[in-house]
């Protein structure tokens, strides 16, 4: 009992993770690069669900479903334009810079948007109460196994934005087109693909995955604050890359394997307090016997 | 080399000649302060701050002490380790300040306590209950009680009023005020008879707990002790709920925030904590600096931190009363020579140890609130 009950937490969790990986390994696919501010977008959209929902609840009701999915698309929808602002202003003029100056660009504006939230006068860095969205009932099936509606509702979603990303990328033209780039970008602008805007229909789309991991994520621990992203971010970094970065199917294999590792440690007596550590080492033991990842294939590169 | 270019380095000179003096003498006396007043436990930073800000402004309203009015200076460690070194240092190598209050938090206290033993500048801690806070050196106090003596207090009340045999323990595994007191309770529950069921760990800033609760869930202990602080012990509540737990959780004094409620809302009623007092005690000192409380901070209820904050500030004053010197071993020997100091939060004197022999009590998260339940005597 106790297995199923820790498999269903870490399905939970490692959704959210799939979610947040997707962000990155998107970003990379078409830009080769690490995004880091990812996890900072993340946050941004946990507060911007924490700031729209009192005036979603005076339209819609307390804790409707309405309600609930309006706040989902509105924190979604603003974090996409941020995340395609932060290309656009960032990134963008760096293009054909080397890769490590964007990077750097990258965890500058990680810490940007940190630290200017922290500041008492913009966000604040105390914890603060994220409302409930929708009521919460836990279901007891069985005997012992409780799966709270909030889990329900986190592997519902995910799976909903999975079949929606696999269909945008696999089956529509703007899909065709972010796969084009990703091949070869200067071979797609030739072939009049227009890859600004693809990059950044690209960055759109993480950007609001990462918010709704966001909302998700403070669903199920309401207490936010301004380095909310970092921990969650960065085991989903480790999850797109265990998975293979740049492979979607691989981002999502990864997210989970990581929720459910940390959930299975977290509740082994003596090795709760080393759950990082050894999600981190089964990542180095991967990265060192088939460095491209569980999914990822070794690309061979003609010199 | 052209004349004129020698004017720059000479005006530099001067310029940080100037700017790194120390501003010392004055007409007043400066005391310093550091506290989380912003991050994860800025409930903790802001309460003993009004506490200690209240006392100084009563002070001064007094005319001040040795004559001169008191500057209270103070800086915010934002929660975050490392910041308290700054703090301090720069309160006193730039400040001159007489003496240091803070913090809270046992990390943090130990953090600043070896600089300001090194300086010989005494620091009175409001609430810092590990041990190893005041064993730092001669010039480390605080105002409160020890987790020697609250992990035994924890344990009769296990044993007592919850009547759990078998309890478990969750531990924050960063925060050096978790692992001592979980340390003390365990020593005093298992010598008096009581079962330690499973024993798990977090780190402070975590966000989920659901594996470390389905375990304690299974192991189906009678009681559940949670020795963190209130950001993480509010999220652990939810969670514990959330996966239909109905095992009574209890802690320390690291619960006492009022982020406990307003984050874990019915998630955190029914249970209890230990701290150091309760606004809702009677005693004529309590009631007089709950009166002035409110009427300082907009009819706001203070808090332990707040009372201890504030009686921080005074035996501090009262030190500098008595050795008629802000000179820092006479003041030193002051402090450690406090006796039957009746502070808001009860009558006490600082021990041997330089700890206060205090009394504890319990408090219920009922309806909402914190109310005050019993008072334990050391």
């Amino acid at each position: 009992m106790d297995f199923l009950q820790q498999t269903i937490n870490g399905l939970g969790l490692g959704a959210i993770y799939a979610l947040i990986a997707l962000g990155y390994t998107m970003v990379y696919g078409v830009l080769r690069f690490i995004n880091f501010a990812h996890s900072d977008v993340l946050m941004l959209g946990a507060f911007t669900a924490f700031y729209i929902a009192p005036k979603i609840e005076k339209m819609f009701g307390n804790q409707s479903v309405l309600g609930c999915i309006m706040v989902f698309v509105i924190a979604a929808a603003l974090c996409a334009c941020i995340g395609m602002t932060i290309e656009r202003l960032a990134y963008r003029p760096l293009r054909n810079r080397p890769k490590l100056t964007v990077l750097i660009t990258a965890i500058g504006v990680s810490l940007l948007i940190e630290y200017t939230a922290q500041n008492e006068k913009v966000i604040g860095a105390s914890p603060q109460p994220f409302p409930q969205l929708l009521p919460e009932h836990a279901f007891q099936i069985g005997q012992k196994l409780i799966i709270s509606s909030n889990d329900i509702l986190t592997v519902a979603v995910t799976i909903v934005l999975l079949v929606a990303m696999w269909f945008i990328v696999q089956k529509t033209r703007v899909g065709t087109a972010m796969r084009a780039v990703s091949y070869n970008q200067q071979a797609a602008l030739l072939m009049g693909v227009p890859v600004n805007r693809i990059i950044s229909f690209t960055f759109g789309l993480g950007s609001a995955l990462a918010a709704i991991a966001g909302i998700l994520y403070s669903i199920r621990a309401p207490g936010i604050e301004p380095l909310m992203g970092v921990q969650p971010g960065l085991r989903a970094f480790v999850a797109a890359v265990l998975g293979g970065i740049g492979n979607l199917p691989g981002a999502v294999l990864g997210g989970v394997l990581l929720g459910l590792l940390e959930t299975f440690a977290g509740g082994i007596p003596g090795l709760s307090n080393y759950r990082d550590a050894i999600a981190f080492a089964i990542l180095i033991l991967i990265l060192l016997f088939k460095p491209a990842g569980l999914l990822g294939r070794s690309t061979v590169e003609k010199v | 080399m052209k004349s004129r270019y020698l004017i720059l380095p000479a005006v530099a000179a001067l310029a940080s000649a100037l700017v790194g003096c120390k501003s010392g003498g004055g007409d007043t006396i400066k005391v310093g302060e550091f506290a989380s007043l912003t991050g994860k436990e800025a409930n903790f930073g802001n309460s003993s701050h009004e506490g200690t800000l209240l006392a100084i402004e009563e002070l001064n309203a007094k005319g001040g002490l040795l004559g001169k009015k008191l500057e209270l200076l103070t800086e915010d460690d934002q929660t975050k380790a490392g910041e308290p070194r700054n703090a301090v240092n720069k309160l006193i190598s730039k400040d001159g300040v007489v003496a240091i209050l803070g913090e809270v938090a046992s990390s943090r206290s130990l953090e600043a306590a070896p600089i300001c033993q090194k300086s010989k500048i005494p620091m009175i801690s409001p609430s810092s209950t590990n041990p190893a806070v005041t064993q730092v050196g001669d010039y480390i106090f605080r105002v409160c009680f020890t987790d020697t003596f609250q992990g035994a207090a924890l344990a009769n009340f296990a044993s007592g009023t919850l009547n759990a045999k078998n309890v478990a323990i969750l531990t924050d595994v960063k925060s050096d005020y978790s692992k001592g007191l979980a340390k003390s309770f365990k020593e005093k529950y298992s010598s008096s008879g009581g079962k330690i069921g499973i024993e798990l760990d977090f780190n402070s800033g975590d966000k989920d707990f659901k594996g470390q609760l389905t375990s304690i869930k299974s192991a189906a202990p009678d009681a559940i002790f949670l020795p963190g602080y209130y950001s993480e012990v509010a999220l652990i509540c939810i969670q514990a709920k959330q996966l239909g737990m109905s095992i009574p959780i209890f802690g320390g004094d690291g619960w006492e925030g009022e982020s406990l409620i307003t984050i874990g809302k019915d998630a955190v009623e029914g249970t209890y904590f230990s701290t150091h007092c309760s606004s809702e005690q009677g005693t004529p000192e309590m009631l007089a600096f709950v009166e002035s409380y409110k009427k300082r901070f907009n009819g706001k209820t203070p808090d332990a931190m707040a009372v201890l904050g504030y009686d921080s500030a005074m035996v501090l004053a009262d030190g500098i009363k008595r050795a008629g010197t802000t000179e820092s071993a006479a003041l030193r020997s002051a402090i450690a020579s406090t006796k039957d100091f009746a502070g808001a939060g009860g009558t006490f004197s600082l021990n041997a140890n330089r700890d206060a022999d205090k009394s504890l009590v319990f408090i219920q998260v009922k309806d909402g609130k914190f109310r005050y339940k019993t008072t334990v005597k050391p």
